[in-house]
């Protein structure tokens, strides 16, 4: 089993030595486009080396969250074509059994998971795997024709004849009854080499046969009279072919019902599969990319923001996620010079060693960097500022505290997410994501979030209390700093005196777990039980018991993790180095707005064209913009329906305001033809655009399709 | 009964073996065999036979041309997704793939009769030729001159060929408006209770007595009946209980004789089976699992009861607002999305035929422009006019969820159709926390 993610693996690992070479190609061009100075090719070669860990990582991700669907359609399959043989199929021999695979709204992230199924069922099931989208089968005739194509066309490379039969078949009717011709013969060749392959071992007693499977990428699309037609007719021959269907449906398996009459899907002995949801295949690629020190190349709030906004209010495809960190990793190599500091620690330190001239008068104009100076004393402050080897040395002690900002960041927000996701109303959000965003923006002990968190975190009975520190200590196992392992030595020595108590406050605890369980009943008010509560904590403050004591030396311990190691990124000098910030980029590209941008060109040539002559002021209509710019401006200026003449008349006095000032007194109303002709082609290219169309409602006329303006 | 299968030409002790294998068609039998005559003399050239969905229609047919060896051609017409398929089955048939091999790529009805003429007259048929087209509604999709030609297609090809229709519908529905040759029509009647337990108690389990099996099916049919007579769905919920209804038996816990006790038994499983895997919202395989482990008692969530879609954010508002659109009359948007709206009498405002419920009426189609500006109020926040918010009505569409209406070029205003229902509208505004009801007309 565990070979199939493997070959999967590295056919897609093709796929990116592909893509990366394609770049390569070009790799002159992008390095000189990125040097205004000698390391514009390193940066690139940083770049690309992350792209291929993003990209296998994902690729990872993505087999072993799927990994288990699939291996449970793969022994679906597996124990059909089992029951093909034995008496229980004889009786329902017209039932095609089929696998209804959930997949979620993501269509586009789709495709990778039926890469992977195809891969996978035809290395461990059967070599006959077809996959039909519903583009390429708009009726029964190509449904068919397409599937038996991919079965006929590919044959099995067990026989040198084997070509020759396919061959000939190809000329014959393009039906399934050929198809069923075409694999008896092949499946008794398939039989025998497996029945030879496997004389030794033992389970060669019954000949299975292989199914055919037919995959339906998209369901939903299909046309319900073609899939009718063809079910209908793959039942037909459904005991000499042992077909299998997989449906991937996108939305829900009622779906099926909604297709399908009865009397077609009787025929179907239909199981659902569910695969992992979209958010949290999100939340594990996040955890992998982004909660993680080892990957260098780091996104600020508001980036994230963005990106995670896109997911969750437009596509949730993940695959849409990775592109858009693909991008952005692209826009921070590209215009950020010092991002070459941007890769492992030892690879940044000697990048460090041998900055450029130009490079370390950047850093001193670094932002962060200006803050760190200026905490300095004098005397290091001028010898910052003028030495550029003493600039150097900083640098690679900065760029190591940042490293260990890092790797000790992670580890305490993991311990403070698990400790709060549970509290009710999750104060501080119920993903990780969420923290990472407020911790990274701000100083996350000031806001009241945290606050209330805290307060939540007082009242927490003993039991949970262990529990949850019990699981930061399993995170904190993983983190080998030697500062994380103090701190998980703390965290075991709470753990090991709160359970010591024990015995003695036992009446207590479960005082304790009266409130938290009455907390639990009274969610609807919180704010006033949240308000009792206080005040009881405030009373009780007087006449503390031992675990009370204990329990407020534990919130106080978290506090202070909280504030040593989750401080905002933006304090950290040098973090332009790393992190990619300019969100206002990101939104522009990624969610773009394709009539905005119209309005915006046509408004304000200036903006796309740079034509110095095209700068104007505001409601001016210069008559040096192109001609549809003036029409466009005319027309904001009408109602509804606009008269063509009055148009014309419009458009002809702004172009000869600019040509004649002084002959206005004889020419203005008149307009030779090739005015005429630019106005009327403007005007179609204003209907082209879909700002205008033409009406019968008046001669004349045009209307208007968009509102607003003037 | 034997006695009444008397026709000349055909061997006895064959008739007597067809005639036990189709129980409760005996009639049918006869009149089929009559009609057919002896196998060298001429037959009716077309016989339309018509019957519901599991009334024996092809299985008669087939088993008289497969147990007296007659040639014959049985084609479905599914399958033909051209007349030349049909052509191609007919003459491999008869003649041989050679044969069939020599229709030209996109064989017209002349080829074919010019073909068959030729085979003919090579190989003159001893015995009536008999064409089969199951599923003959299929064939009005097809060439609009293929069923007349059919019909009398022994004249054409003056050979000795009987063509067989076989339909669940009536021959009125058939009749080309050019007028044709008329088939002679036989219906095939629904089976009776009786005769169905008489046919399903034949398949009776060999370790245990025929009276035991045709009591089994006695109770299977009074759970069934009302639902269901469709022969094939009945024998096939038989095969899939029966294991349960003997489980008593095996147990040692009833006899045979204890119907009542093992009436009990079975009862209420049978009625979840009506519920379940009858409509096939538990596959047979999930269910026959469930018989066998039952103790864990895991109730199988059939297929209708995932019917929870997650949406992006903003899709879920489109999709509100498609409703929206689809449901409320237009002229109401006024009152529902502008602010200051006056007092609108819903009595004296609309029109007589808005006044009935506009979800008895089903979906209204509606401009793309009006989803967008119903969008625009319905969401809470700003949104930009970006590109995925249009790409995600597409695929709303895509999706099934929004129908497009009218051609699919329609570049200028497409109109679309909102295909999702109240529940499900509900469910989704609930988790985006907007209550849907409120901003709907026929709620106010």
């Amino acid at each position: 089993m565990s070979e199939i993610p493997q070959t999967s693996s590295v056919s897609k690992g093709c796929f990116v030595f592909k893509s990366a070479s394609k770049k390569r190609k070009r790799h002159v061009e992008v390095g000189g486009y990125l040097a205004d100075d000698s390391d514009g090719s390193d940066r690139f070669r940083i770049c690309q080396k992350l792209w291929e860990t993003v990209q296998m990582n994902t690729e990872v991700i993505q087999d072993q969250l799927n990994k288990k669907v699939l291996d449970s359609l793969a022994e679906f399959i597996k124990k059909h074509g089992l029951a093909c043989s034995s008496d229980v199929w004889r009786q329902r021999a017209s039932e095609i059994p089929t696998a209804a695979l959930m997949l979620g709204v993501n269509v586009p992230d789709h495709a990778m998971t039926f890469r992977s199924l195809c891969n996978l069922l035809q290395d461990s099931v059967t070599p006959f795997v077809v996959s039909v989208h519903a583009k390429e089968c708009a009726a029964v005739k190509l449904l068919i024709q397409k599937v038996l194509e991919q079965l006929m066309g590919k044959g099995v490379s067990v026989d040198e004849e084997q070509e020759d039969d396919t061959s000939l078949l190809q000329k014959t009717q393009c039906t399934i009854s050929a198809l069923c011709q075409w694999y008896k013969t092949v499946s008794k060749k398939c039989t025998k080499v497996a029945l030879e392959r496997t004389e030794n071992s033992t389970n060669n007693d019954s000949p299975q046969s292989l199914p055919v499977v037919v995959i339906f990428k998209d369901f939903e699309a299909f046309n319900s009279h073609v899939l009718q037609d063809f079910i209908l007719i793959c039942s037909r021959y459904a005991q000499e072919l042992p077909f299998v269907f997989i449906f991937g449906i996108a939305t829900s398996p009622s779906a099926i019902q909604h297709r399908l009459p009865h009397s077609v899907s009787s025929l179907l002995c239909i199981e659902v599969f569910h695969s992992l949801s979209c958010t949290q295949h999100l939340a594990s690629v996040f955890d992998k990319l982004i909660l993680n020190s080892q990957f260098p190349f780091k996104l600020s709030s508001r980036v994230i923001q963005v990106l995670v906004g896109i997911f969750l209010y437009h596509d949730f495809s993940v695959q849409n996620f990775v592109k858009g960190l693909q991008f952005s990793m692209l826009e921070h190599f590209n215009s950020q010079p010092l991002s070459v500091l941007c890769c492992q620690k030892q690879e940044a330190l000697l990048s460090a060693k041998t900055l450029s001239k130009q490079n370390v008068e950047r850093i001193r104009h670094l932002p962060s960097f200006m803050r760190y100076v200026e905490t300095q004393e004098p005397q290091e402050q001028v010898r910052l500022l003028t030495s550029d080897e003493h600039v150097k040395e900083v640098c690679q002690k900065l760029l190591k505290n940042l490293h260990k900002y890092h790797k000790h960041y992670y580890p305490i927000l993991q311990c403070l997410h698990s400790l709060t996701s549970s509290l009710p109303k999750f104060p501080l959000g119920k993903h990780i994501r969420e923290l990472h965003v407020s911790c990274i923006e701000k100083n996350l002990w000031e806001t009241e979030e945290y606050d209330s968190a805290l307060q939540l975190l007082r009242i927490l009975a003993k039991d949970e209390l262990v529990a949850a520190l019990r699981k930061c200590a399993e995170i904190l196992k993983s983190a080998n700093t030697k500062r994380m392992q103090n701190v998980l030595q703390q965290f075991e020595d709470f753990i090991g005196k709160l359970e010591a108590l024990e015995g003695v406050s036992s009446e207590d605890s479960s005082g304790n777990g009266v409130i938290s369980a009455k907390m639990e009943y009274q969610k609807t008010d919180l704010f006033q039980l949240q308000k009792t509560l206080l005040e009881k904590e405030s009373r009780r403050t007087k006449k503390m018991n031992p675990f009370e004591v204990l329990r407020s030396q534990v919130i106080e311990f978290i506090d202070s993790l909280v504030r040593e190691y989750l401080t905002p990124a933006e304090l950290q000098p040098l973090n332009e180095v790393c992190y990619y910030s300019s969100s206002g980029v990101l939104r522009q590209r990624l969610n773009v707005t394709p009539r905005t941008s119209i309005q915006a060109a046509l408004s304000h040539p200036f903006y796309y064209l740079q034509n110095e002559s095209l700068k104007t002021n505001a409601g001016t209509i210069s008559s040096a913009a192109p001609d549809l710019c003036i029409v466009y401006k005319l027309h904001l200026e009408c109602g509804r329906l606009i008269n063509l003449y009055d148009w014309l008349e419009a458009f002809v006095t702004v172009m000869s305001a600019a040509e004649d000032q002084d002959a206005d007194s004889e020419e203005c109303g008149k307009f030779d033809s090739l005015k005429h002709a630019r106005f009327i082609q403007a005007v179609s290219e204003m209907e082209f655009l879909g700002f205008v169309k033409s009406t019968k409602q008046k001669t004349d006329h045009v209307a208007r399709l968009t509102w607003g303006g003037c | 009964m034997s006695v009444t299968l008397q026709c000349p030409g055909y061997p006895e002790d064959t008739l007597r073996s067809l005639a036990d294998r189709l129980p409760c068609r005996e009639t049918q039998l006869t009149s089929l065999l009559s009609l057919m005559g002896q196998p060298d003399q001429y037959s009716y050239p077309s016989i339309f036979i018509y019957g519901h969905r599991a009334t024996g229609k092809s299985h008669v047919v087939l088993s008289i041309m497969k147990d007296l060896e007659l040639p014959h051609a049985s084609v479905d017409c599914v399958e033909c997704v051209s007349s030349g398929h049909l052509f191609y089955q007919v003459l491999s048939a008869f003649f041989g793939p050679d044969a069939a091999a020599l229709l030209p790529r996109c064989p017209s009805l002349s080829d074919f009769v010019r073909l068959y003429k030729q085979m003919s007259s090579n190989s003159p048929a001893s015995q009536t030729r008999y064409i089969i087209l199951d599923r003959a509604e299929r064939m009005r999709d097809m060439d609009f001159s293929l069923l007349p030609a059919l019909l009398r297609l022994q004249e054409l090809v003056n050979d000795n060929v009987t063509v067989i229709l076989l339909s669940e519908i009536v021959w009125e529905k058939f009749r080309p408006n050019t007028g044709c040759f008329e088939p002679l029509l036989f219906n095939f009647p629904d089976y009776s209770k009786a005769e169905l337990v008489q046919i399903l108690s034949q398949d009776h389990h060999p370790s245990y007595t025929p009276e035991l099996y045709a009591s089994y099916i006695n109770i299977l049919l009074g759970v069934f009946f009302s639902v269901c007579r469709d022969l094939r769905e009945l024998r096939h919920l038989a095969v899939l209980n029966f294991a349960k209804f003997c489980e008593p038996l095996e147990k040692g816990e009833a006899r045979e004789s204890d119907i009542h006790k093992l009436w009990k038994n079975i009862e209420p499983h049978l009625q979840r089976a009506m519920q379940t895997v009858y409509l096939r919202e538990v596959s047979s395989m999930q269910w026959e699992q469930q018989q066998m482990d039952e103790k864990e008692a895991t109730t199988l969530r059939g297929l209708s009861a995932h019917a929870h879609i997650e949406l992006p954010y903003y899709s879920k508002f489109l999709l509100i607002a498609a409703y929206l659109a689809s449901f409320n009359p237009a002229r109401t948007d006024r009152r529902f999305f502008l602010k200051s709206h006056g007092k609108i009498r819903k009595t004296n405002f609309l029109k007589k035929h808005e006044k009935t419920s506009n979800h008895l009426l089903g979906p209204k189609p509606f401009p793309l422009d009006r989803l967008l500006a119903i969008f625009y109020s319905v969401v809470d926040s700003r949104v930009a006019p970006t590109a995925s918010i249009f790409s995600q009505i597409s695929s709303l569409v895509t999706l099934q969820l929004l129908s497009q209406v009218g051609h699919d070029d329609q570049l200028d205003s497409p109109k679309y159709k909102c295909a999702v229902s109240l529940d499900f509208i509900i469910a989704i505004s609930r988790t985006v926390g907007f209550d849907v009801v409120k901003y709907l007309y026929d709620f106010l």
